[in-house]
């Protein structure tokens, strides 16, 4: 199999696959090869046989699912029958679930094939995949960085072609920072827009699922088929428009507003001018570019971390040992038992939040910050409803810098935290946000977010597919070009 | 002489744990079950399996509506549930799907009958929805948490849906508190949103009691008791801390705030460890459901819809139909009764002496057959048809005790019945005769009646009764006697 095969973007593996050009069979061999030579540590399990079984099925079809066989990585955070599931973290070491996550359960049904499962910060805690209970994950477009977080893994298998696409979960960025870092696209939709069973909740008022793809058509493809209520999901919306795969060239008439506060101190001056030089591609596509000041968007750090731990707290509470996961057998007591397997079972971070959140929930706290922070939270809310009377969609950096060195911030939890500073308010909005590669600085990849209003999920794909063929990244790392045959 | 009147007041206020009647759990797709093996009704969802998520059932609010407007609640246009944190083994989660601020019902009136006729009026502070808790399982010789060889979780019960009733402290005595209780439990199972079956745990009853000086306007400390389980036990160990509470007071001591459990086999109070109940829920609104809304419409409908009152109907049957209080207790025992009952009472007869042919002889004859009166061949209208053989004196109380006997064997209806095994009463035309044989076999006590020696009365009575094998109408007999002592004074 050549490299030329891995590098097909997902529609055109489609399309290949329905034409008859390619076997299920054949692809998934292909990808499951690369992914167990995963030099970069993106996978914890390999789906190997049952995506081969899968596959050989398919292929006997007379008539072919929608996505014909294609395999697709997820991330551990998604719950998948018989498939070890463990969120990155040793107190799930070797959990496998006995139901699969509804996400996942409609691309399995339109004939995409579960390849793997992919690393991740322990149940979705940091922004560098680092706080792996298992394993480092490294950026393909250099070794010794990472790859971004949460879903880093997700992002990396992409990244390095040891996947078409995957799947990752965003709470504060967890799929647009890594998407940026690892220069692929990735997308949080609204709030609602997939159903949030089977993703191990970190957070949730905030975790949405979404699609790391190569091209913005494929992460539109990949989210159309995972869009829409869901019972088993009361936060789920009924999804009135179908997510329409992006034809856009021009911006004609596009307003698209740039946010001042996420243009200055703290982005790095090479991130900044690739996004200045997008905003530009902008303009010369027809659109318009204005600033909108976002004066809530200074406390949305802190508001996120005290709502995001304030909700692990209590997600996290069910990992006790008693009904799955790792046990501690040695305690003498009921109080014991928790402390020691929950004690032995997380790592630092995962502990450090739950502590933050039990604090900010505590009877005399709780008005103090977990109150105040649903207060700055509407205030979030209302400086995006305001901008998006303005403008159609907002436009900033990403992540302020490009993918940072191992272990560079590993001891300072706060530096770690500022990686997710533009993504959040979005988080906490509920809105849509996409994440499309925009150039390069020092040789490292740097990521144009755009945001909108909910539900413009379509208006999005069309903007980013449009600035996307402008810009003309190539989206595979320039080490690997023609390494992989 | 006149009760001592006591100087101190009890105050007794209630918390209600009701299992809502239906047919799924509260988030979950799993039967509700008692009794199944463990571990039988489960799913991910009630198992909290990593990544799984709560809905909420439908029919729950429904019925939680149900209460609050038999409880006359105010219905909240918006009601939302909170987390309630802490670990248990019997709480997958570690936290509760409960109510905290906002709950689906506040701010009702619940009127409860007392014997005496008066009606006392229980404030209902809030009633809400929320989950039930597992059940453990202490394995070893005391049965306890303490000293157990091993727990084990059943959690069948795990996610069942239930209500919590708190009312404001008005009852005054451990008496009150039953009635009311027993009340409610009329009210609610009438209405069909749940069995309130104590043994099975379907209603579990807290209370809270202080003490205070007679006239007195502070509440004094309270203590809070646990879970008893009969309406029985509630009375006892209400009354028992009442007295304990009085005792500490009257010794110039103070009553402690602390939850006691009430041991209904010593009649004992025990003190749960402090540290038990040192708990900081951590309440915060349950970011996985939505609010729930209910619409204006849907709630008229229902409330149109609601069926009479348990109140209501005790009311009308008193007052339309002069039963007693008790009367009323036994006859709403269960609704098919009370429903056995109406339709009785709706034959034309007399409500009251339906009632009572129900009370004094339909129930044991049904209980003597195993079954129960509502299934018997007795059917309701037979039975009016008895009360109706009764009124015209055909037969009497005995006689109409045997005829039930034989309908529920049978089912032939009552006055085919008497034709048949000629259970008709002994007309007057009968009686004189008889009457004149047992003066005439008992002429000594004749003479002293006629003397004066008024308890004689009975014994001819009796006697006349015994002669003619049950079935001369005592009544009759009395007047007869009256006028040949009236003919002959002796």
């Amino acid at each position: 199999v050549s490299i030329d095969v891995l590098r097909l973007t997902a529609e055109e593996a489609v399309r290949a696959l329905r034409a008859g050009e390619l076997s299920a069979t054949d692809l998934v061999e292909a990808y499951l090869e690369r992914a167990t030579a995963d030099r970069w540590g993106s996978f914890l399990a390999l789906n190997a046989e049952k995506a081969r079984a899968r596959a050989r099925e398919i292929d006997a079809m007379g008539h072919k699912p929608p996505l014909a066989g294609i395999p697709v990585a997820i991330k551990d955070a998604l719950s998948t029958r018989d498939l070890t599931t463990t969120c990155g973290s040793r107190i799930l070491e070797g959990f496998r679930p006995v139901y699969t996550a509804t996400c996942v359960a409609r691309l399995e049904e339109a004939g995409a094939i579960v390849l793997g499962k992919t690393n991740m910060d322990e149940f979705a805690m940091g922004s560098s995949t680092e706080n792996s209970g298992y394993q480092v994950t490294r950026n393909p477009w250099d070794e010794e960085r990472v790859p971004g977080g949460s879903s880093g893994g997700s992002a990396t298998s992409v990244a390095a072609c040891q996947a078409p696409w995957s799947l990752g979960s965003d709470t504060g960025g967890s799929i647009r920072q890594p998407a940026a870092l690892c220069g692929i696209v990735g997308m949080k939709p609204t709030y609602g827009a997939i159903s949030r069973y089977g993703l191990v909740a970190f957070a949730s008022s905030l975790d949405q699922v979404g699609p790391f793809a190569r091209t913005v058509r494929d992460a539109a493809l990949l989210l159309s088929y995972m869009v829409g209520r869901d019972p088993m999901d009361a936060t789920s919306l009924e999804w009135a428009q179908p997510i329409a795969l992006p034809e856009a060239e021009r911006l004609d008439g596009l307003r698209v507003g740039v946010v001042p506060e996420l243009m200055g101190e703290g982005i790095e001056a090479g991130v900044r001018s690739a996004v200045e030089a997008s905003l530009a591609e902008v303009e010369r596509l027809g659109g318009s570019v204005v600033e909108v000041s976002m004066p809530s968007f200074e406390h949305g750090l802190a508001c996120y971390y005290l709502i995001a731990p304030a909700e692990c707290s209590a997600n996290l509470a069910r990992f006790d040992g008693i009904r799955y996961g790792m046990r501690a057998d040695d305690a003498e007591t009921l109080l014991d038992h928790y402390e020691v397997t929950r004690g032995r079972g997380f790592g630092p971070e995962v502990k450090r939040r739950i502590m933050l959140g039990t604090f900010a929930l505590a009877s005399g706290y709780y008005d103090a910050y977990y109150v105040r922070a649903q207060k700055v939270r509407t205030l979030i809310v209302r400086d995006f409803e305001r901008a998006f009377g303005e403008v159609d969609l907002l436009a900033s950096p990403t992540s302020p810098t490009v993918a940072f060195r191992l272990g560079e911030r590993t001891a300072d939890p706060i530096s770690m935290y500022l990686a997710d500073v533009c993504t959040i308010p979005v988080s906490l909005a509920g809105l849509p946000a996409i994440s499309i590669p925009c150039g390069l600085s020092g040789g490292l990849p740097v990521g144009l977010q755009l945001a909108g209003p909910a539900f413009s999920e379509n208006r999005l794909l069309d903007a980013a597919h449009a600035l996307e063929q402008a810009i003309g990244f190539d989206a595979v790392p320039p080490a690997l070009a023609g390494t992989a045959g | 002489l006149s009760a001592a009147v006591s100087p101190w007041e009890p105050v007794i206020g209630l918390e209600i744990h009701v299992q809502l009647g239906t047919r799924t759990k509260m988030f979950c797709g799993c039967e509700l079950s008692f009794g199944d093996p463990p571990n039988t009704h489960t799913c991910p969802v009630c198992l909290a399996h990593p990544g799984v998520l709560p809905v909420t059932n439908a029919e729950a609010v429904r019925l939680g509506v149900l209460v609050g407007l038999a409880l006359g609640c105010e219905i909240a246009p918006r009601a939302i549930f909170h987390r309630k944190n802490y670990f248990y083994p019997d709480l997958p989660k570690a936290y509760q799907i409960s109510q905290y601020d906002e709950p689906l019902c506040h701010d009702g009136r619940f009127t409860v009958l007392e014997e005496d006729g008066t009606e006392r009026v229980v404030r209902i502070t809030r009633a809400h929805l929320e989950e039930d808790a597992a059940k453990l399982l202490h394995l070893g010789d005391s049965g306890r948490r303490a000293g157990a060889e091993s727990s084990v979780v059943d959690f069948n019960r795990g996610g069942t849906p239930l209500v919590e009733i708190v009312t404001e402290p008005d009852l005054r005595s451990a008496v009150e508190a039953e009635v009311f209780l027993r009340q409610l439990r009329q009210t609610f199972v009438h209405l069909g949103v749940s069995d309130c079956n104590m043994e099975e745990g379907s209603l579990r009853v807290d209370a809270n009691v202080s003490v205070r000086p007679a006239g007195s306007e502070e509440l004094g400390t309270k203590t809070e008791l646990k879970n008893m389980n009969s309406f029985r036990f509630l009375r006892l160990g209400v009354e028992a801390e009442i007295a304990r509470q009085i005792a500490l007071l009257g010794a110039g001591e103070r009553v402690v705030q602390e939850t006691l459990h009430y041991d209904p086999a010593s009649g004992a109070l025990h003190a749960l460890r402090s540290k038990e109940e040192a708990h900081d829920y951590r309440y915060f609104p349950e970011p996985d459901l939505v609010p729930i809304a209910p619409p204006p419409q849907w709630l008229d409908d229902i409330r149109s819809a609601l069926p009479e009152l348990a109140i209501d109907r005790r009311r009308r049957w008193s007052r339309a139909w002069g039963l007693t209080w008790e009367d009323a207790n036994v006859l709403s025992e269960t609704p098919e009764l009370a429903a056995y009952f109406e339709l009785a009472a709706d034959q034309g007869e007399d409500p009251k002496a339906v009632a009572n042919l129900i009370r004094n002889d339909l129930v044991k004859i049904a209980r003597d057959r195993g079954e129960e009166v509502w299934q018997s061949r007795v059917t309701p209208r037979h039975l009016a048809g008895v009360v109706a053989l009764l009124r015209k004196r055909t037969i009497s109380t005995s006689g109409a005790k045997e005829v039930l006997a034989h309908v529920a064997e049978s089912g032939a209806d009552p006055a085919a019945v008497v034709a048949e095994r000629g259970l008709a009463q002994v007309g007057a035309d009968e009686v004189r005769p008889l009457l004149e044989a047992v003066i005439a076999a008992n002429e000594g006590q004749w003479k002293e009646l006629q003397g004066g020696k008024d308890k004689l009365r009975g014994f001819f009575v009796g006697q006349v009764m015994k002669a003619s094998q049950g079935r001369a109408d005592p009544g009759a007999v009395g007047e007869l006697i009256e006028a040949f002592l009236r003919a002959d004074p002796g």
